[in-house]
């Protein structure tokens, strides 16, 4: 489109909004849109052509009809703290901005759930609920910032998801609108709803099937105490190897984690979390619940981690130690932050039994791009977050970057996991999703997209690529619908 | 035959069928044959295909083909001391492949989570028999549509499940039950209130006057709730959630059996006949002869809905309809994954 057309197109799109919309809630000078160019994946950027800020149901039914009767793509956006660009900005379209749904419609204690509009905060949740006892378990890194909406469209996970589950195992309904402006609603507070599960099909689906305006969110009774080992291994395989025999003995900890020897003192110049900088890797390995069952649980816990080949063992002595100990591990990536430049984060997930392999791998990928990469990892579940640090001022060093990522995912699709454990496709994952599937589950994939939104205005080029853009990849045969690397154990 | 053989005739049988427009009733060990709405089609026998993948207990994950029977997959993860959690019914000779297409869950489902939560990664034979793969064997996994969660409770609807990798978790060390007599508005109250807090629970039901409640865990775990709880500790627990799991109870024993899911706060529903509670109120059975359009109508005005789960008559419909946006998009999944609507056809709904 030329830069005239594209100017009258804006105008129009910006003008048909502001039928309905204030003034304030229709943003399209660029010092107003700039703002919104990128989610937490700066690397990629744009500029979108509207933003829409409503404040209503009412208001986002309107754009949606007034965007899919005007062919005008839309992109959902809470807090735009997600890692995979999956609000990446339509430079074509409008950018809907739900940040002003920050109201918690209901708590109900006695029901243990919460009714919340998509622009409230994941930790806020937990705050209202406090007082009742309760909680709301899912936990990302990110939660004093991120949004429960984004949260339903990543399908979010964070330190303690192996006992209490992802979003997908904590949310109970969703309503919202489907790109023509239908209300839809999917789940519901009685357990098991009818028909076929379009929760789950909804939660991490990156905002591609509909667009969500309210959530129902089950509540948890908050353990009455929690308390965790720090455990030291002079080697990073043992650490690994530590993991599966805390699970094998049938221990269940509440928050499993793994940081090597690069990330704690990255981690440790930042907030001071009181980490044995002498070891390999430690372990963060926490028990929950009376403190009875906490005691017992915890007593086991140094048991198998010690016969596992823990050189070192500290356990939190009050709430404040356990805080700080947990303090480092969620400020890993800020802390990294600032030892370089730049960090690209990787979200691949593999079977536990695979971590030696994998983390040797990322060793000789640090070799083969000289680019140095600390690990932290949600042992527990095997998700991986090896952070390669890089300098995008120099040359050449962002494309390796790149590079190393797609091989270290590559990897993890080889020996049986995925590209992405909580994270999302998005925009930064989208050639390693033509490793991940063969053609004839992405076909299906669109088919599925076109269920909902035939016209692919919502969100659209996110998370699924398209058969032509695998075959450019290179990286499948799409002829005689051929599986790529189908000798490859992927499921 | 080989076991790639077996699974290349079941696509065969498929891609065939959808040629020539012929209905397939996937069946297992026909222990559900009695779910849903009246099955219909020639019938295509997943018992061949069976068999456990790959288990390995530190993982927490087992994989394995639609045809292995259910007890065979729990007694593999029995050997280990560990467990399908949600308790799924058998209700005879169940398949693996059955028990992830009907989704059901038995008495841990309020305190564990449902099949689906438990659903890790399918392979999927879609209706024009296409082999495909979904998720995988790992607890996290976002890339790409959440399909193997969709499949599960599909009732084969959209493909055939050939094989399906589930999490496990390890099998309580201690389980007691307690037994305590309680009106049912009574019943409702306490088990919501128990519900919201940090108690060792793992099923509550009531029925007849008796609340039952079964705690599982470690050792010291259920002891302080024991203390917390009260009531008369049950001689025959374990036999006693088996027979609601497998409704071997004498209430099951009835002509029409509704299943109700309501929000467990619901009070009671007021309704003709006997009902027996489980999931902490969640879960409504009711064995009753009242019409079927008051039973939905007292389901939807509690917010929930009413399954007709085994009845000699299902002409009212197996499943509360759907709202027209979203049976049209169910029309339109049906459409993407079984374009000839070969598939169990009319088993989830007259629609699909």
């Amino acid at each position: 489109m030329g830069e005239a057309l594209s100017l009258n197109r804006q105008k129009e799109v910006a003008h048909a909004l502001r039928a309905f919309l204030p003034e304030r809630a229709v943003l399209f000078e660029e010092e107003d849109t700039r703002p919104y160019e990128c989610d937490g994946l700066t690397a990629y950027r744009q500029v979108p052509m509207v933003v829409a800020l409503p404040e209503s149901e009412a208001q986002v039914q309107r754009i949606l009809k007034l965007c899919s009767a005007m062919n005008v793509p839309v992109v959902p956006r809470g807090a735009g703290t997600g890692l995979s660009g999956g609000a990446l900005p339509p430079g074509d379209g409008v950018l809907l901005s739900m940040a002003k749904f920050m109201r918690v419609i209901r708590v109900d204690p006695h029901a243990r759930v919460a009714v919340v509009q998509p622009g409230v905060r994941n930790a806020v949740i937990s705050e209202v609920a406090a007082p009742h006892g309760l909680y709301y378990a899912p936990d990302p890194s990110s939660q004093i910032a991120c949004t429960i909406g984004g949260n339903v469209a990543e399908n979010s996970g964070g330190v303690h998801c192996l006992k209490y589950g992802l979003t997908v195992h904590n949310v109970l309904r969703v309503r919202g609108f489907t790109i023509d402006g239908e209300p839809i609603e999917v789940g519901s507070e009685a357990p098991d709803a009818a028909g076929l599960d379009l929760l789950a099909l909804a939660i991490g689906s990156e905002g591609m099937l509909f667009v969500v305006t309210e959530a129902t969110v089950k509540l948890l009774p908050k353990p009455q105490c929690a308390r965790v080992i720090m455990a030291s291994f002079d080697d990073v395989e043992r650490a690994g190897n530590a993991v599966a025999a805390v699970i094998a003995a049938g221990i269940i900890p509440a928050g499993l984690e793994m940081m090597d020897k690069p990330a704690t003192r990255a981690v440790e110049q930042f907030v001071g979390a009181g980490y044995d900088l002498d070891a390999a890797a430690i372990l963060l390995c926490e028990s929950d619940g009376t403190p009875a069952e906490v005691e017992h649980e915890i007593a086991r816990m140094e048991a198998v981690l010690t016969t596992a080949g823990a050189v070192r063992l500290a356990v939190s002595r009050d709430e404040a130690e356990r805080l700080r100990f947990w303090s480092g591990r969620k400020a890993a990536f800020p802390a990294v932050g600032r030892i370089s430049p730049d960090y690209y984060c990787m979200d691949g997930t593999i079977p536990r039994k695979r971590l030696g392999e994998v983390l040797n791998f990322i060793a000789e990928m640090e070799k083969k791009y000289a680019l140095r990469c600390p690990n932290v990892f949600h042992a527990g579940d095997g998700n991986l977050h090896p952070l390669i640090l890089f300098d995008a001022s120099r040359p050449d060093e962002l494309e390796r970057t790149e590079r190393f990522a797609a091989e270290v995912l590559e990897k993890c699709v080889a020996v049986g996991g995925t590209i992405t454990g909580e994270h999302g496709v998005g925009v930064e994952k989208i050639n390693q999703m033509c490793t991940q599937f063969g053609a004839q589950e992405l076909e299906l994939f669109h088919a599925v997209k076109r269920a909902f939104d035939p016209a692919g205005l919502l969100n659209p080029g996110k998370a699924v690529p398209t058969l032509a853009r695998c075959a450019e990849y290179g990286r499948m045969h799409v002829h005689g619908g051929a599986l790529p690397h189908s000798e490859l154990p992927r499921f | 035959m080989s076991l790639s053989a077996h699974l290349s005739q079941l696509q065969e049988r498929i891609r065939s069928a959808s040629e020539r427009g012929i209905p397939l009733r996937l069946r297992g060990g026909g222990s559900k044959d009695f779910y849903g709405n009246e099955p219909r089609g020639e019938v295509l026998d997943t018992r061949a295909y069976g068999g456990i993948v790959d288990y390995e207990p530190s993982e927490l994950v087992v994989t394995a083909r639609c045809g292995t029977p259910l007890a065979e997959v729990e007694a593999a993860l029995d050997e280990r001391r560990q467990c399908l959690p949600f308790e799924p019914p058998h209700f005879g000779a169940a398949t693996f492949g059955g028990c992830v297409a009907s989704g059901l869950s038995g008495p841990r489902r309020a305190s564990a989570g449902a099949l689906r939560d438990f659903v890790l990664g399918v392979k999927l034979i879609d209706g024009s028999g296409r082999l495909l793969q979904f998720g995988g064997q790992v607890m996290k996994n976002v890339a790409g549509y959440d399909i193997s969660r969709l499949a599960a409770g599909s009732l084969g609807t959209l493909g055939l499940v050939a094989e399906a990798s589930l999490k496990v978790l390890p099998r309580p060390a201690t389980e007691t039950t307690l037994r305590l007599q309680m009106a049912q508005a009574d019943a409702l109250r306490t088990m919501n209130r128990w519900g919201g807090q940090p108690l060792a629970i793992s099923a509550m039901a009531w029925f007849d006057g008796l609340l039952s409640v079964r705690l599982s865990g470690a050792d010291i775990a259920v002891q302080s709730a024991r203390r917390a709880i009260g009531g008369e500790e049950a001689a025959e627990g374990a036999g006693f959630w088996r027979a609601i799991r497998e409704q071997t109870h004498e209430f099951f024993s009835c002509r029409t059996l509704w299943r109700i899911a309501v929000p467990s706060i619901t009070p009671p529903l007021e309704l003709v006949g006997a009902q027996f509670i489980e999931w902490g109120g969640g879960l409504r059975w009711l064995s009753s002869s009242a019409p079927a359009a008051e039973v939905r109508a007292a389901a939807r005005r509690a917010g929930g809905h009413a399954t007709l789960f085994r009845a000699a008559d299902k002409s009212a419909g197996a499943f509360t309809p759907l709202e027209p946006v979203v049976m049209r998009l169910h029309r339109a999944l049906k459409r993407a994954f079984d374009p000839a609507g070969i598939l169990n056809p009319g088993r989830l709904y007259p629609e699909l």
